[in-house]
């Protein structure tokens, strides 16, 4: 489904993805986790190309990403993204930042969008909300709605970008339970998180990097019980016990 | 003082010889600055959209051009319109679509800049969050980025619409009888009330602009309304 091989990428002098091999199989749940400056966000933004990478190759469900003929925004309808900072529409109200997307580029007609929205916030438990405003809603709020937003596209990969590092720990559980229950019903995920518990319960495979590289690669029971890298070591003893 | 100079000439200073000739005096000045308002509001916007290309043969020579027009005085910028226009056109062109022109041209320079400032305003995750979901650039930019942005640009355009109406003073340089123009007419028929005339004229300025500046004030109080998160 998404496929790395021998990628770089440049900010200017920095490194910041250096040497990535990495292949997601179809339905897999990776997390990826690591220090701040580890590239980790880099790395899933080269995904739906936000990020441009500088050399190797990024094949995404059969689409190479370098190659000058893609559709970008045909890839991108394929691969939903959701951000830490929600960056929900302030000017469009719930069910039209969800179906703003189906309706210009899938030309469906508004009241399916409606129906499809309507279902997508049963699901995320916020249908009461359809006619609110971004600004609204609470911050957990806010990201279960960025959450359908990606989903109604009908993505065949959903790519998370630290979705819960900008809310107060109290919403952390609602959007997280989201996530699982999308992981469930078979979704391919990429998830950039520093949520070991959902890691642990949800991930089907764990990757560590830090300074733009994969240092570790192993399923969760072995990769919490059993870390080989000293940097991984390190990391997960930072995580668990942060005062010492 | 005498004020009677000015109940006498009224309807003079309103409305010029209307209906018995042109418009003219202060419904003259209005018209001015709502018509070049208007066309220099698409103007700007269109500028605007051209200057943020990147595409850099369109980016470089637009950039110029605004830079080019913003360093030039509006008296300047009248003249070369009175002059140019018809001899570009081959025929002859009515004053006040010259000074039309010419502040058009001038105003689009400085709405190009607002436009600028209020797209390049609005935080870049959401044309991420726009391009994320499949839309196209040119969608994000309609849907996303300019309903977002013109909440931030409708109070500068306000205040060069303001700009505006004070600007079409200058047009009496090329004989057009908007208020200013109407006011050294009569002045120069009755010769023994300048204070009084000017005072007018100034008081009529004032009023006009203070209104307008008040709607702009109001208007920002209720777009940041809606803003706040």
């Amino acid at each position: 489904m998404i496929k790395f091989q021998g990628v770089h990428k440049w900010f200017k002098a920095l490194h910041v993805l250096n040497g990535i091999d990495l292949h997601v199989q179809k339905g897999e749940v990776l997390v990826v986790c690591g220090p701040s400056g580890s590239g980790k966000s880099t790395l899933i933004r080269t995904i739906n190309r936000l990020e441009p990478i500088d050399q190797g190759t990024l094949i995404v469900d059969g689409m190479d990403l370098s190659h000058k003929k893609t559709d970008l925004n045909k890839l991108r309808a394929e691969v939903g993204f959701v951000f830490q900072q929600f960056n929900l529409y302030p000017h469009l109200s719930v069910i039209r930042n969800i179906t703003l997307a189906p309706t210009k580029i899938r030309k469906t007609p508004t009241k399916e969008a409606e129906e499809q929205a309507m279902a997508l916030l049963e699901r995320v438990g916020l249908a009461i909300k359809r006619d609110a405003y971004p600004t609204e809603l609470s911050g957990g709020q806010q990201q279960r709605v960025a959450i359908a937003r990606a989903l109604a596209m009908k993505p065949k990969i959903m790519l998370f970008d630290e979705p819960t590092s900008a809310l107060d720990p109290e919403m952390i559980g609602e959007v997280l339970a989201v996530m699982q229950g999308l992981a469930g019903t078979g979704m391919t995920m990429v998830v950039v998180t520093h949520e070991m518990g959902f890691a642990r319960e949800v991930a089907d495979r764990i990757v560590f990097m830090d300074h733009g590289q994969i240092l570790e690669e192993a399923k969760p029971e072995e990769f919490f019980k059993n870390p080989q890298h000293d940097r991984a070591k390190q990391f997960l003893k930072q995580l668990l016990s942060p005062m010492h | 003082m005498d004020f009677q100079v000015i109940a006498d000439n009224f309807t003079y200073f309103m409305i010029g010889r209307y209906p018995n000739g042109p418009l003219g005096g202060l419904g003259l000045t209005l018209y001015l600055a709502v018509v070049s308002c208007i066309l220099s509001f698409f103007g700007g916007l269109i500028l605007g959209l051209l200057s943020l290309s990147r595409i850099a043969v369109i980016r470089y020579p637009i950039n110029a051009l605004i830079n080019a027009v913003r360093g030039l005085p509006l008296l300047m910028v009248i003249f070369w319109m009175y002059f140019l226009l018809p001899a570009v056109l081959g025929k002859p062109v009515p004053e006040s679509r010259t000074v039309i022109a010419a502040l058009t041209i001038f105003t689009s320079a400085y709405m190009s800049q607002i436009v600028r400032a209020g797209i390049e305003g609005i935080p870049k995750g959401q044309v991420e969050a726009a391009l994320s979901t499949g839309l196209k650039p040119w969608h994000a930019m309609l849907y996303i980025v300019l309903p977002q942005g013109m909440r931030n640009m409708i109070p500068s355009f306000v205040n060069q619409f303001v700009s505006l109406i004070k600007d079409t003073s200058l047009a009496f340089i090329v004989g057009v009888s908007e208020i200013t123009h109407v006011g050294t007419q009569v002045n120069n028929r009755t010769m023994a009330y300048p204070t009084e005339i000017f005072i007018f004229i100034a008081a009529v300025y004032f009023i006009v602009c203070f209104a307008f500046t008040s709607f702009s004030r109001w208007l920002e109080g209720r777009l940041a309304w809606r803003k706040s998160i």
